[in-house]
Formats: C-alpha cells, structure tokens, sequence
C-alpha cells in the first residue's frame, strides 16, 4: 500500500474525531510552541546584549569604581589616563538616580554627568538638538540631554529642546534628546539624562568620578592598553585593587552572553519536557483509539491487510498527529512571539533552525509513542479482533 | 480433470478455553472442485466456525494439510496468509463487517487497496462490482446510510473485487429477514453460474439447500449430506 494512501487513510480517521484529535494534539502544539517563544525570547536579549556591546567597539574600555571612599578618582586623575599611549578618547562619568519634573508630570531617572566626548566613546545620537559640548562644561552649564523614554514620559509627542525641566528642583535646559538604544535584562539605556560634568558633580554633591569610559585607538592594542590602565592606577591608588576593575567589552560580552545562554538553554529544556508530556498522550490516545477500532483491524486483517500495513497505518497516524501539532505549533509559536514583542517591549529572534528542530522532534516524538500502539495494533489476531464487539 | 481447488486432509485442531481442551476438528477431510457451490451446515459448537477460519486462512491447523488453488497453506507464515486470504479468498459474514467511516465504494476497494493496484484502476472494478450487486447509484453511502441487505450486497461487492477463486460466506443470511435473505442467495447463486466457487457457512437447512452440495459437520467430523440432490433434510 502506498504512502500516500496511508497518508490519506490517517487524515480520514483523524477527521472523523477532530476533537479528540486536537486535544492530543494540544500537548504537542504547547511544547513546540512554548519551544519556540522561549527560545527566540532568550536567543533575542542575548543578540540584543551582544549587538548593544558591540555597537559600542571592541575596542572600549571600562573603569568602574565600586568603593569611592578609598578611591576618589579626580578630574585631573582622568586626565592622567588620557595620556597613555594607545588611549584615543576617554570619559568621565558621574552617576546617580535623579528626579525629573516637567511641570506636574515626573519620573526617576538616571543621571549621567560627563563631558562631551561621551557621545563619541558611547556612540550615542542626538535625534533632536544637540549633545553636551566642551564650553557646556568649563562654564557647568545647567543644560540637560534627554534620553528618549525620559523626553516622552515629560513632554509626550511635544519637542522638549529649549524648553526648561527641573532636576532636582533646580531648573535645567534641555537642549538635546538622544536616539532610542533599547535596553536589556531590565536596563533601559533611554531612561536617563545626560548633563555636563561640571554640573552633575554639584548636583550630587560629589565629586569623584564612578566610571570611566576609555576607548582605545584600534582593537588589536585593547589588551596592551588595559595593562596600562591598571598599572597607572594602581600606582595612583596603591593597594585598593578590591575598590574598582577595569574590564573590556570582550569580557562583558563573553559573561553576559554565558548567562544568556544557561537561561536560553533551561527555558528551552523546560519547553521540551511539554513536549515529552504531549508524545505520552499522543500514546494514550492511540492506544485508546487501537482498542476501540479492534474490530476494524479484524476486517482489515481479513481482507488481506498484512502485519506491516496495520503498523503502517497506526504509526502514520500518530506521526501525522504530532506532526500537524507540530506544525500548528511552530506558527502559533511564532505569533504569540510576535504579540510578546509588541506587547511587553522584549526583543524576539526567530531562528529557523529552532523551529525546525522543535518540528523535528514532535515528528520523532510522534514515531516514538505511536510504535507501541501500532505494534500492538499489529500484533492482534485477526479472529479474535473479528469477534470483539 | 483439474487438481480440486481446495484439498484438505485429515485437519485436526485444538484448542484450550478456559482450562479445557477442546477438539474443534477431530480429522477433517474435504475436497472442494473448482466452480462448486458448497454449504457446510452445523449447529453452533460443532467446530464450524473454526472449520471456516481454516478455509479462510485466518488460522493454522494443528495437523494435516490444506492445499489451496495449489499453494500447501498450513506451513505459511502469518504475512503469506494475509496475502493469500487477499488474492483467493472473498469473505462474506454475517455481521457484514463493513469499515462504518467508509463509503461502500472505499468499502469495496479496500482488498485492492492492500493489493497495491492503482486509484484509477481500484475505483473502475469496485465500481464494476457495485454494478453487479445492484447498488451502483449507493456508492457514496456510508453503510449505517444503507439497509442491512444493501450492506451485505455491498460486502459480497468487497468479495468480489479482487476476483478471488473462492467466496466464503459465513452464515451471510444470518443478520437479514427472509425476503432479502433469498434476494442474497440469489445474487450468491447468480455468482455461482457465472464460475465463481462458493462457500457457504450456515446453520439454516433453507439455505443450505439451494447449494449444489451440503456437508454436515458435526462434533468436529464431517459428514457428506448431499451431492446434487434436491429435497429437505432434517437434523437428527
């Protein structure tokens, strides 16, 4: 008997009970389903991380201080580091959690207080007005650069740049908003604003410096000027090595995206176990569905129907089960991940081979719990199967 | 004169149930010729039904030999079997044992379905074996859509598809009233005229009188009863 006709035959059976066949199929459609979201939900934030660090360069580096008691890293410290050879630009950044006002509307935002070099090192855009120039900060100028969440929640749809926001309840310019950046693991690099150095130093009322951008003059000296960095601050800072580190983007891409990975890793085994869960019912059903058609394997055994074509047809009918559930799956997989992405703001990256394999293994899942039905199916004689009623 | 189609020696059969043994077929012998039309008649424990399941290769005696149209039946393998019940072997039975989610032409098809023979080719003779049976117009009806003598006349349809060299009937009057009882037996005889060989299985005297020949099998012996005689016969 023809493939096909098996095909067939299995598509007929199937019709004839639609809603027990989609409740078995359910348990398929959830697991490759749930497969899919999960992995393309995990696979997405990682890219995400990736993408934003490499956007940055390779070859950036990042002093962060954690203890700013025993090292007060100064302007002029800053300065020192600039000189190293191999280092083309660098950025001071002080930090801190900031009320912002726009008449009654507010928000808690980050502050970012650094120089004007900070676009070019950061690589962030000005999408309206201006970034911080040099002047901004030798005469701490109260002016401000909105980031793109933070110019919304104030202003709405309405163009903030030379309109007056107050920070704190001293009253700044805005002079600028930045392009969107997107954020990860819960960050959002577009809540903040951005003021000059100078400025922010008063506003917090500290003056050292918690971070440092440094950006090396091509990515093949990141190593060698990353020695350099720490020798020099630790000659400025004798035996407080605890109190700040000094990492690269390399680095932080490699832990980030070893974290992504577990939790795409266990979302993803998680989902598979569904899956499991859907081929056991997959097997009930078909087991169910052999002893209830007892008597038409009986006939069909009569008539002709060899062992092999009994099986046949049992195990075509559990695979194409599993694998309409499969198919089902991976589309309702790809909209329910397509309405998270819009809906709740995460970034989602399909990947065919994902999907494929999901496919793949409800197929094999399919085969896997339906050979023992079919088996059995198989397996009956055919005088007795004609006798049950 | 040609080898008899069915040839079965000294067939003994036994089985268990329920603790005890049982001796279904106690050395059976039969000799069956080609275009014969045939009823074994007994009553119900006599080892007829088991008798039939041996004709119909749907089991293995336990000794003797049982040659059909020239092939020895008893040392084949349960996949041999199926396929010999599919080349020359019709069944006809009482409950008709039609697939209830098929039409009567899928019905009628499936023995050619398992046979391998093409759509085109399968859908033209089921169609052919509807015609002969009189439910041409019916073909699309699924058999709780059909009466009970609709549906046996669509299962003989199904015997006859595969043109196989034997019908085996096995009590195919039993399920029907009297009037479409004789309206099977007629279409049965018919198919006798035209050179089919048949089998008929029953324990009803009526029927078993418009064969040509009557075996009585009786605690798993059989007896000859008649060859081309007519007139009743009484069970004593």
């Amino acid at each position: 008997m023809g493939l096909i006709q098996s095909v067939k035959m299995a598509l007929r059976s199937i019709q004839g009970n639609k809603l027990r066949a989609f409740l078995t199929m359910l348990g398929i459609i959830i697991g490759v389903s749930s497969v899919i979201v999960l992995i393309s939900i995990g696979q997405g934030s990682s890219e995400q991380v990736t993408n934003q660090i490499n956007q940055l360069g390779t070859n950036l580096l990042t002093v962060n201080v954690m203890n700013s008691d025993s090292v007060k890293l100064t302007t002029d410290d800053v300065e020192k580091i600039r000189d190293i050879p191999g280092v083309k630009e660098i950025a001071p950044v002080v930090s801190g959690r900031v009320n912002v006002k726009n008449g009654t509307t507010s928000a808690q935002v980050s502050l970012i207080g650094t120089t004007s070099s900070y676009q070019a090192v950061r690589d962030v855009q000005a999408n309206q007005g201006r970034f911080l120039s040099d002047i901004d900060v030798a005469y701490r100028q109260k002016i401000v650069v909105l980031g793109a969440n933070t110019a919304q929640t104030l202003f709405g749809l309405d163009n903030p740049v030379g309109k007056y926001v107050q920070v704190e309840g001293t009253s700044f310019k805005v002079v600028g908003v930045l392009a969107s950046k997107g954020g990860s693991l819960g960050q959002s690099g577009d809540d903040v604003i951005i003021m000059p150095l100078s400025t922010a130093q008063r506003l917090v009322k500290n003056t050292s410096i918690q971070t440092v951008y440094i950006q090396g003059k091509n990515a093949e000296q990141v190593n060698f000027v990353m020695a350099q960095v720490e020798r020099t601050l630790a000659r400025m800072f004798p035996n407080t090595e605890d109190s700040y580190s000094v990492f690269n983007q390399q680095d932080l891409m490699e832990t980030m995206s070893s974290v992504t990975n577990t939790m795409t890793l266990m979302l993803g085994g998680i989902a598979g176990i569904s899956l499991l869960v859907g081929g056991i019912g997959i097997m009930n059903i078909m087991l169910v569905s052999v002893s209830e058609r007892t008597k038409e394997i009986g006939i069909r055994k009569a008539i002709g129907a060899k062992r092999k074509d009994i099986l046949l047809q049992f195990l075509i009918e559990s695979v194409v089960l599993s694998a309409l559930g499969g198919v089902i799956g991976v589309g309702l997989g790809f909209i329910i991940g397509k309405v998270l992405a819009t809906a709740m703001g995460l970034s989602i990256s399909y990947s065919t081979s994902v999907s494929l394999i999901s496919f793949l293994f409800s197929l094999f899942v399919g085969v896997v719990f339906g050979v023992f039905p079919a088996n059995k199916a198989a397996k009956l004689d055919p005088i007795q199967a004609l006798r049950y009623e | 004169m040609a080898a008899p189609i069915i040839q079965i020696e000294n067939m003994t059969k036994t089985y268990t149930l329920g603790g005890e043994v049982v001796h279904a077929l106690r050395g059976v012998s039969l000799q069956i010729e080609k275009g014969d039309f045939l009823a074994i008649i007994g009553p119900s424990g006599s080892g007829k039904s088991t008798f039939m399941n041996m004709i119909g290769c749907l089991d293995r005696p336990d000794s003797g030999s049982y040659i059909l149209d020239g092939k020895e039946i008893e040392k084949m393998k349960d996949n041999e079997l199926a396929t010999i019940r599919n080349e020359k072997i019709g069944f006809v039975f009482q409950n008709f044992h039609l697939l209830a989610k098929l039409t009567a032409l899928e019905n009628v098809e499936l023995p050619l379905l398992y046979r391998g023979v093409k759509v085109k080719e399968r859908k033209k003779i089921a169609y052919e074996c509807l015609e002969k049976v009189g439910l041409k117009d019916r073909a699309h009806h699924l058999p709780n859509q059909l009466s009970g003598g609709q549906q046996q006349r669509v299962a003989i349809a199904r015997a006859l598809v595969g043109s196989p060299p034997i019908l085996l009937a096995d009590e195919p009057t039993g399920a029907l009233d009297s009037k479409t009882s004789k309206e099977i037996i007629q279409i049965m005889k018919q198919l006798n005229e035209q050179g089919h060989t048949i089998i008929l299985i029953t324990h009803d005297w009526e029927v078993a009188n418009e064969a040509k020949r009557i075996v009585r099998i009786q605690d798993g012996q059989l007896f000859e009863e008649r060859g081309d005689f007519v007139g009743t016969y009484s069970i004593r």
